[in-house]
């Protein structure tokens, strides 16, 4: 393709490079497609590789092995005082998020991508323009796979306060650190922070942290947020933030009374919004719903027909996992494949610690929607590799139809339940009953027992716990 | 406030296109007042409401297709609470069939209608849910037969075999008639086939080679397709071919209409077709017999219900003539002008348009002078009628002229063998150019 204003022909043009994106492109290209990638910023990846899920496990990763070097005292080990080094910590993870870009741009030329950096505008249902004109596409299809942007706290517009994007920079450890929003990001970067070194104090509006996952997955999760952060204040708003002398001055109203928090930092973590304006979608025909996401039906296809959008700029949850398999089904649909998002589950994740990981139906939507179901729970305290490690706080519990024994769902919390959820996920892809997870050998001694455990409690056939008569 | 749904239209159909509403939001209707005009894949049909009161809300605009089982309508008959009307069947039973051969079903799949919209997704693996995508099958209306009622592929193959009581519902594709410019995102995956040498290639991009429009495959059009298909690959067609000298029987036929005129329709040749048909269907049952070829039986009817394609504005419909052995000439004459008249009028009660156990077919209006007509599946034959013409033809050592009629006998040679189709054909041939002997044995 050549540079410069003349219109130019693609076959398949994807706006923005994030795993939606960039793996809708490499799809697309071996299904034999033309594909033109629009990615506006230099590096690929999106804010998954660049400035959320990546670079923060990276810091959740390091932070967890000081506090279990800490742990571990008691166990034996002699360390001494666990401390960070904060250049080499900022080192590691520019250099992890580095080789990833790099790696994803290497997939992509190899396949013959092209990659055309800027920013994308549709100028009508089959023409972008790519930085107001300096080239321009007119597509076939098109992926509009552009993501999200951190929400600003409006009573700050103009403060130097942290999002997520600038605390995963580590630009200094804030003595005390207001962390605004008790959602997973929240949570995970406070817990990051408070491992630091920081004085953590939790603003959150709802009744409780982690309002999306039951109860008592989150209650695990909590208790050690309790332990580890300074306060965690619930039902709580943020009503202004003002400088006050090198730090902030946070008003926080609790039912009807205000509190002043002065601190040295304030990171504002209230969620994401969809990135659809700015995009001229207006001088297209594709239709926007509520809170900017894009309208696509189970093909994710947009009310244009030969426009596609996936990931955070369509509805559900606003997951990288989710965004790259919309991205394959929406590919294998282009290349004329009979493909469909018809996922039962897209299992959520959350990285504190412990993690909170779930799949398929929790308790609260079951409660929600009437469904009636059997619960298995086992706690971790009755499984051996959970005692070795000293990580006995948790459980895994499974949802299941109290007639078919059909697994509905499945909730953990609890060491490495981040890598055990795949398994619950696929049993409910596969349509697995309990007798499915009880039959599978799971190996001796590791926490995946506990999925086989769950299912026998379910099931009322429970070797290591005694049932309640 | 009275919910209704779309009833039961009939065997084997599960949806149907709004053709015309009757009433609109806020009008007060009284009860069995005509409320939406409905083409099935067989006829159109006109629902009657189920109660009086005000119309509140109507689901489908003229051209969607509305599921049986979906509310299309929610009636303000002040009863207070959302009462749910009574159950729809979610598997119907043939109309009309007297006979009902007692056998123990083979662990099969039963398909459901009702819960596809509100229940959740069935369970299967993904690679089933592909496969049944491949096969234009909507998986979630499959109970399956594996555990907690697990759709297996084995069940997703039967299903699409169409050898389940059928309520399948082919996969909605969006189809993008607006934009000519992405003609390839719009046309339906090769499905995989399990037949050797049976590979569909993609269709080729039509619109590079010259303008094109694009029709979607719907109601009549479809459930020909469907058949059609079904028939022309289950069923190993074999054609008998003949002629029938019917110079007598036209004779007869001409005179009698001159002598009725002005009284009921004219006489054509079609009811002593028939009449002669029946006949050999009594001499040799296995044309008027099913196969079954997951149980290994032939099912033989001992009725004789005898389907005429008519070709109407909508495309080709079988009325279906029931117990026609039990008719005379003159009232098979009469049921059929009625029955063609309905089809062509689009008013036709579904009940007219299934139970049938063989189908004739007749061109002969048009013209021709043969064809091998498809079955109509799952029936074992169906006659031909191309056009009776005068023609020359040898008779004790003469060439005479006589009136030629000719017939052809397409027949599943699984059930039936040439030299039995060749014996049923001469027995027609026999009835119709001897009208006396026909006459015996009405």
């Amino acid at each position: 393709m050549v540079m410069g204003s003349l219109t130019q022909d693609a076959e398949v043009v994807v706006i923005g490079a994030g795993p939606g994106g960039y793996v809708a492109a490499i799809r697309l290209a071996d299904l034999g497609k033309e594909v033109v990638l629009v990615e506006e910023s230099e590096d690929l990846g999106g804010v998954c590789l660049r400035e959320g899920c990546i670079p923060s496990k990276v810091l959740i990763n390091v932070v967890d092995m000081g506090n279990s070097a800490v742990d571990a005292r008691k166990m034996g080990l002699n360390v001494g005082e666990v401390s960070y080094d904060l250049d080499k910590l900022r080192k590691w993870t520019g250099s992890v998020v580095d080789g990833l870009t790099k790696g994803v741009r290497m997939l992509l030329e190899k396949r013959g991508v092209e990659i055309v950096h800027g920013r994308a505008q549709f100028v009508n249902n089959n023409t972008i323009s790519v930085d107001g004109g300096k080239v321009k596409l007119n597509f076939k299809h098109a992926v509009i796979a552009t993501g999200s942007r951190i929400n600003e706290l409006p009573s700050a517009y103009d403060l130097p306060l942290w999002s997520s994007s600038e605390a995963l920079k580590l630009p200094e450890v804030p003595k005390r650190l207001v962390v605004v929003g008790g959602g997973y990001i929240g949570l995970e970067m406070g817990l990051v922070y408070a491992g630091l070194g920081s004085k953590v104090t939790m603003v959150e509006f709802s009744e409780r942290l982690l309002l999306g996952a039951d109860p008592d997955l989150a209650g695990v999760m909590i208790k050690h947020c309790e332990q580890r952060m300074d306060r965690i204040l619930t039902e709580s708003r943020v009503e202004k933030v003002e400088k006050s002398g090198d730090g902030y001055a946070v008003t926080v109203s609790h039912k009807g009374e205000n509190e002043v928090i002065e601190c040295d930092q304030v990171l504002v973590a209230i969620g994401r919004k969809p990135n659809t304006d700015n995009l001229g979608l207006e001088n297209t025909d594709v239709k926007i719903i509520d809170h900017g996401l894009i309208d696509v039906d189970v093909h994710n296809r947009t009310s244009v027909p030969n426009i596609y959008a996936i990931g955070d700029v369509v509805r559900g949850p606003a997951l990288a996992h989710k965004a790259s398999r919309e991205a394959k089904v929406v590919a294998e649909i282009i290349a004329d494949h009979q493909a469909e998002f018809d996922n039962r589950a897209i299992p959520a994740v959350v990285f504190t610690d412990p993690e909170i990981a779930w799949t398929g139906l929790t308790e609260r939507e079951a409660h929600d929607q009437g469904i009636s179901y059997k619960l298995g729970k086992f706690p971790l305290r009755a499984l051996g590799r959970a005692r070795t490690m000293g990580r006995t706080d948790g459980m895994v519990k499974i949802l299941s139809d109290p007639e078919t024994n059909l697994v509905l769902g499945v909730g953990m919390v609890g060491p490495h339940v981040s890598e055990m959820i795949s398994e619950a996920t696929l049993a409910l892809e596969m349509g697995a009953t309990l007798e499915d997870l009880m039959v599978t050998i799971h190996p001796h001694p590791t926490i995946s027992e506990s999925i086989m455990e769950a299912a026998e409690v379910a099931a009322g056939s429970a070797v290591h716990i005694i049932a309640p008569k | 406030m009275y919910e209704f749904k779309l009833p039961d239209l009939g065997e084997g159909i599960h949806e149907g296109e709004v053709l015309k509403w009757h009433v609109k939001v806020g009008d007060t209707i009284k009860e069995d007042d005509p409320l939406i005009e409905v083409e099935t894949d067989k006829a159109a049909v006109t629902i009657p409401s189920p109660r009086g009161g005000i119309i509140m809300t109507l689901k489908g605009a003229v051209g969607d297709i509305l599921n049986v089982g979906d509310v299309i309508v929610t009636i303000e008959d002040g009863s207070g609470a959302s009462v749910a009307p009574a159950e729809v069947p979610t598997k119907t039973e043939p109309i009309e069939t007297p006979v009902k051969v007692e056998t123990p079903a083979p662990i099969a799949p039963t398909v459901e209608t009702l819960e596809v919209a509100s229940g959740r997704p069935v369970p299967a693996a993904p690679a089933t849910r592909r496969l049944a995508r491949e096969l234009g099958v909507n998986i979630n209306i499959i109970k399956g037969t594996g555990p907690a009622g697990r759709v297996t592929p084995e069940d997703v193959k039967l299903v699409a075999s169409g050898e389940v009581p059928t309520t399948i519902e082919p996969v909605k594709k969006e189809a993008a008639t607006e934009s000519d410019s992405c003609p390839i995102a719009v046309t339906k995956t090769p499905a995989m086939s399990a037949i050797p040498f049976l590979d569909l290639d993609p269709m080729p991009d039509f619109a590079k080679e010259g303008p094109i429009e694009i029709e979607k495959l719907r109601s009549i059009r479809r459930k020909v397709a469907h058949k059609m298909t079904t028939s022309k690959i289950l069923i190993p067609h074999v054609v008998h071919m003949d002629e029938a000298d019917v110079t007598e029987l036209d004779k007869f036929r001409r005179e009698e209409n001159a002598r009725r005129e002005g009284r009921g329709g004219k006489l054509t040749l079609l009811p002593f077709v028939i009449k002669a048909v029946i006949a050999g269907l009594k001499e040799y049952p296995a044309f008027n017999a099913s196969i079954d070829p997951f149980k290994e039986e032939i099912i033989y009817k001992k009725y004789y219900n005898v389907g005429v394609a008519v070709d109407s504005d909508r495309g080709l419909i079988v009325p279906v003539i029931k117990n026609a052995d039990q008719k005379s000439i003159i009232q098979l004459s009469d049921k059929i002008v009625e029955l063609a008249e309905g089809a062509r009028d689009g008013n036709i009660n579904v009940a007219d348009l299934s139970g049938g156990t063989f189908t004739i077919t007749n061109i002969g209006p048009i013209g021709g002078t043969g064809f091998a007509a498809a079955i109509n599946y799952p029936e074992a034959a169906i006659l031909g009628l191309a056009r009776a013409q005068d023609k020359p033809v040898v008779r004790n050592g003469e060439i005479v002229i006589r009136k030629m009629l000719p017939i052809s006998l397409s027949f599943d040679h699984r059930i039936a063998d040439g030299a039995d189709a060749a014996r049923m054909v001469s027995g027609i041939i026999k009835r119709l150019s001897d009208p006396y002997t026909l006459l015996l044995e009405i």
